[in-house]
């Protein structure tokens, strides 16, 4: 309490200072002539007694200190009075405060701005509550190599029932066709169980969510809607409340309008930008009846039980699979190992993009810390020429931690300035930098410039000023004060010490550079090499539109319904399109035959004559073509024959796989006339015609992904995608397939035209975005570099003038003084690259998840970077070697 | 700062409660004076110290202090002690004595005494 007290009447007093300074005066005065008085009484001569009486009381300007110490906040005083004086000499050396403040606010803008991107997306990637009970439900079979298989009706009602988790949905994805509006509109809806948002916890803007007790077994016909789509169709309506919509021809009631910053969870930016939700139990028409057999190939997410932390939830939940295994032996059969597993939410949005986003954090970090040692090196450079000044005031009495604090807090003012004008920097840029980030990163957050950035500007910011403050201020504080004014006497400045210290902060500076344009050129190359891939398939040239059927309630309502009555639509598409202007070929397929889409269809693949008891089918990947689309796609035929015209709706079953799908299940047997089926409920098998060569149509990164793909006419899709390739018009095209479209079926919504090379380049664009800044970072790190061995050579040679001087004089070689020089420059140059070549094969092994097609010690990355560095110190060293060269010995010596 | 200019600190404290106990409201160089006359030369010299003592007492709030006429009817501060202060001279006096007679136990032992 007592403390406190004091504390408090200190730092009022540290406010109103004046007025003590005046009392302690005043009571001075007041005792001294009481003293003096005294002293007179007993005899003493007018000024003797004035004398006796100022001896006594003591040394004035101490009581003073010790008065004022007890009255006030030494430690803020002196700080105070540190950043009056750190202030004073930035304003007498602008030049060295501008470059200092300069290189700082760099690089805090880019480390903030990175920051910023690593804060939206990983750490707070879920913007709703208690994100941490939110866990994402994914269940295998590894007997059979299937992955994320989903969830039957019966075992989602198990897990409910369960007691690990508050509730647990099954959600789809996908489009539905609004119509009604001025154009039919696609739009990206969620069929969800009707407990989804009680798990997400975000409360409507307007109305209401679905009643999570909901029963219905097939689509409630009631919707949540976003604030966008509210907006834009419906014109922010206040009365939407209550409002029917009609999606794919059924009519739906709009219930609640979700707030606007609300974004759903999703693994793809397409689910990312959901507009629509419909409450649906999976257990009704169009669903397929709820057997356990019967897997939705949905994905499901829960809230755990508050308190349960994930692991235990997993140790519950596999008793409770161990316990339905034995219950369903049939269900599920002993060799496939169905497992349930629990991932927590934010992994499952994250996951994907963690390592890029740490290794461009990891870069930034690098960049700053390069600029840092240049600052750090310029102050040093500062200190030597200071050290007279820092010799005087230790020889005057200042203790050694004074003038270290003092120091810190000069570099403390330069990086907190350099950080204020980072942040200025980043706002002024925030735009541009964030067109820079692809849409492909997930973010569920707006990437912004919020308080927890700012606090971690401002942090690094300090950290910042420690580190480059901390070699010369305990440089200044190692000075001996009497050795120093006896050299600065003799003329030659600066310590031995301190050209050590130089040389380690530019060795490191070097090596840190090293580190970054390694990692720049793995990811470069890497990324070349990407781009160099050979597709195996062409897409210049070609556009794809996408288009889909709708799905009604009713599958008795629905036109196009089996394969038989979509295929006569499906020609008449192709018979319209194909005299649009500038088209010379034409194809259609489902959405999975889209290059590189990202979306899963697996269907299971059952092989005649395989025994399938006590093991469930193997998964693979289908799409369904029109005969055109391995032409215009330019895909040969490797055996067999491709699909025809009459491969039709009545022909017997066909179809074309890859090469890795005939080396996967025929691995020694010809696959042509083999027979198989996608759908275990069909009764007609599928007869293998022909072979083509594997594509990277699934991922740019792996070729030898098995493929299916079935004729169009003989299987029933709703999401088609039109391909066109000729001399097209990217701007006309679009609406043109729109109109033909519409004027077989006005209700039929087309959408998100796109050109495939733009797919390719797309697909490409996480990693173009990671390595271009890498590349930026590795760039200005070399430069930083660049300029911090040219400060330190120029240095090293202005410092040894003299010495230069006297070795000319005594007849050596300009020739020679150039290389002595250079020989130090190249001497830093080589120990750096030897620390970066140890810490880029320790860096370059980290990010090897990152690379594609070269080896994480990739030689002639290593060895090429490092020539590269080599020559970039050489050339930074020859400038100040050609001055040192042309030293006059005359003036060299007569000046000193 | 040393040991022994720590326990001076200390007790010039105590002796500026107790004086002030003893005489009822003194100013600064009242407090001195009387300091003086009993401890002889401890405040012979140096006499300012005291102040950033009476400064450190008044922000503990063992003293108040105002501006007030001394006996010649000039302006000076007079310090008075506070209740606080009266509590805490007391509980510090019997520390001292306890001290004091503990140390003068540990003085008067001699070897022979021992067992």
């Amino acid at each position: 309490m007592r403390f406190l007290r004091r504390f408090l009447e200190r730092l009022a007093n540290f406010a109103g200072r004046r007025s003590a300074d005046q009392r302690l005066r005043e009571e001075m005065e007041e005792h001294l002539a009481l003293q003096t008085e005294e002293n007179l009484r007993a005899g003493m001569p007018p000024e003797e007694a004035r004398r006796r009486a100022v001896l006594k009381f003591g040394a004035v300007e101490a009581v003073r200190e010790s008065y004022h110490s007890e009255q006030s906040l030494p430690f803020v005083e002196s700080l105070l009075q540190d950043l009056r004086y750190a202030i004073r000499q930035m304003v007498n050396s602008p030049g060295f405060a501008a470059i200092a403040i300069l290189t700082v606010a760099l690089g805090i803008g880019a480390t903030t701005a990175i920051y910023s991107v690593v804060d939206a997306t990983l750490l707070h990637p879920l913007p709703y509550p208690q994100p941490e009970q939110l866990v994402s439900i994914q269940d295998d079979l590894p007997g059979v190599a299937a992955r994320d298989v989903g969830l039957s009706v019966p075992e989602w009602r198990d897990l409910q029932s369960s007691g690990i988790f508050q509730n647990v949905a099954i959600e789809g994805s996908g489009s539905v066709n609004l119509t009604g509006s001025s154009q039919p509109a696609r739009i990206v809806f969620k069929p969800v169980t009707p407990n989804y948002f009680a798990i997400l916890g975000v409360k409507p803007e307007l109305g209401r969510v679905f009643d999570p007790r909901d029963q219905t077994p097939g689509f409630n016909l009631e919707v949540v809607i976003t604030d966008g789509l509210w907006k834009r169709e419906f014109g922010a309506d206040p009365a939407i409340l209550g409002k029917s919509l009609r999606l794919d021809n059924d009519a739906y009631t709009v219930v609640g309008v979700m707030p606007p910053g609300f974004r759903d969870e999703g693994r793809t930016s397409d689910e990312r930008n959901t507009e629509l939700w419909a409450g649906t139990g999976f257990a009704g028409d169009p669903a397929p009846p709820p057997l356990r057999k019967t897997r939705l190939t949905l994905e499901a997410i829960g809230r755990l039980q508050p308190g349960l932390t994930v692991e235990a939830a997993q140790s519950r939940l596999n008793a409770l699979v161990a316990s339905l295994q034995k219950q369903f032996p049939d269900d599920y059969p002993p060799q496939s190992q169905w497992t349930v597993r629990l991932v927590p939410l934010t992994e499952n949005v994250v996951g994907d993009v963690r390592q890029p986003l740490v290794l461009l954090l990891g870069a930034v970090g690098l960049v700053l810390l390069i600029g840092c040692v240049n600052v750090a090196n310029l102050q040093l450079a500062r200190a030597s020429a200071r050290g007279r000044e820092m010799a005087v005031r230790q020889a005057l009495g200042a203790a050694r931690m004074r003038l270290v604090r003092q120091l810190l807090t000069e570099s403390l003012l330069l990086s907190v300035l350099g950080g204020i004008a980072g942040i200025a920097i980043l706002f002024c840029v925030k735009g541009a930098l964030l067109r820079m980030v692809p849409d492909s990163l997930p973010r569920l957050n707006e990437i912004s410039i919020s308080w927890s950035v700012l606090l971690f500007a401002l942090g690094v910011s300090v950290l910042a000023g420690v580190i480059f403050g901390m070699a010369p201020a305990l440089q200044a504080g190692l000075v001996d004060p009497g050795n120093m004014l006896r050299q600065e006497g003799r003329g030659s400045r600066g310590s031995r010490t301190q050209a050590r210290t130089r040389s380690v902060l530019v060795v490191s500076e070097f090596a840190l550079s090293l580190v970054l344009m390694i990692a720049a050129g793995l990811l470069l190359r890497s990324f070349w090499d990407l781009f160099q891939v050979r597709l195996g398939f062409d897409p210049e040239n070609v556009m794809a539109v996408r288009m889909w059927l709708p799905v009604p309630n009713d599958p008795s309502t629905d036109i196009y319904g089996t394969a038989a009555k979509e295929a006569p639509f499906i020609r008449e598409i192709l018979r319209r399109a194909r005299s649009l202007p500038g088209v010379n070929e034409i194809a259609l397929g489902s959405l999975s035959s889209v290059p590189l889409n990202h979306t899963r269809n697996m269907g299971p693949l059952i092989l005649e004559g395989h025994d399938l008891r006590g093991s469930d089918p193997p998964m693979v990947e289908a799409s369904s073509v029109t005969p055109e689309y391995f032409h215009l796609m330019g895909m040969p035929l490797l055996r067999g024959r491709l699909f025809s015209d009459t491969d039709s709706e009545t022909a017997p079953k066909v179809a074309v796989i890859n090469e890795a799908m005939a080396l996967t299940w025929w691995p020694n047997t010809d696959p042509l006339g083999k027979h198989f089926k996608v759908n275990p409920a069909a009764p007609a098998w599928i007869t293998v015609a022909g072979v083509v060569p594997n594509a990277r149509t699934e991922s740019l990164e792996n070729a030898n992904v098995p493929q299916v793909y079935l004729c169009a006419y003989q299987r029933q899709d709703k999401e088609l995608a039109i391909f066109l390739r000729g001399r097209l018009d990217p701007a006309q095209l679009p609406e043109q397939v729109r109109r033909q479209v519409q004027s077989v079926n006005p209700e039929l919504p087309v959408f998100e035209a796109k050109m495939l090379p733009e797919v390719v380049s797309g697909a490409l664009a996480q990693r173009r975005f990671t390595m271009e800044t890498v590349l930026l970072f590795a760039l200005t790190a070399l430069l930083l570099a660049g300029l911090g061995i040219y400060g330190t050579i120029s240095y090293v040679v202005s410092e040894s003038t003299r010495e230069i001087g006297v070795r000319i004089a005594l007849g050596a070689q300009r020739k020679s003084i150039l290389s002595m020089v250079l020989g130090k420059g190249l001497k830093l140059a080589v120990a750096g690259a030897i620390a970066g070549f140890a810490g880029a094969l320790i860096v370059s092994h980290l990010m090897a998840g990152l690379l594609y097609g070269v080896s994480p010690s990739d030689p002639l990355t290593f060895v090429g970077l490092t020539l590269v560095l080599t020559a970039v110190a050489l050339a930074a060293s020859y400038i100040p070697a050609r001055r040192a060269m042309r030293v006059d010995p005359i003036t060299a010596l007569r000046c000193e | 700062m040393n040991e022994k200019s720590d326990v001076r600190q200390g007790t010039l404290a105590l002796m500026v409660l107790k004086t002030l106990d003893v005489l009822g409201p003194l100013h600064g160089y009242g407090i001195a004076r009387r300091i003086e006359q009993i401890s002889g030369d401890m405040l012979a010299v140096n006499q300012g110290t005291l102040y950033p003592v009476l400064l450190k007492l008044e922000h503990e709030g063992s003293v108040s202090s105002e501006w007030g006429a001394s006996e010649k009817n000039r302006k000076a501060r007079f310090y008075r002690l506070t209740p606080a202060g009266h509590r805490q001279l007391q509980s510090e006096t019997r520390e001292w004595e306890q001290t004091a007679a503990i140390i003068a136990r540990f003085f008067d032992v001699k070897a022979e005494d021992l067992p």
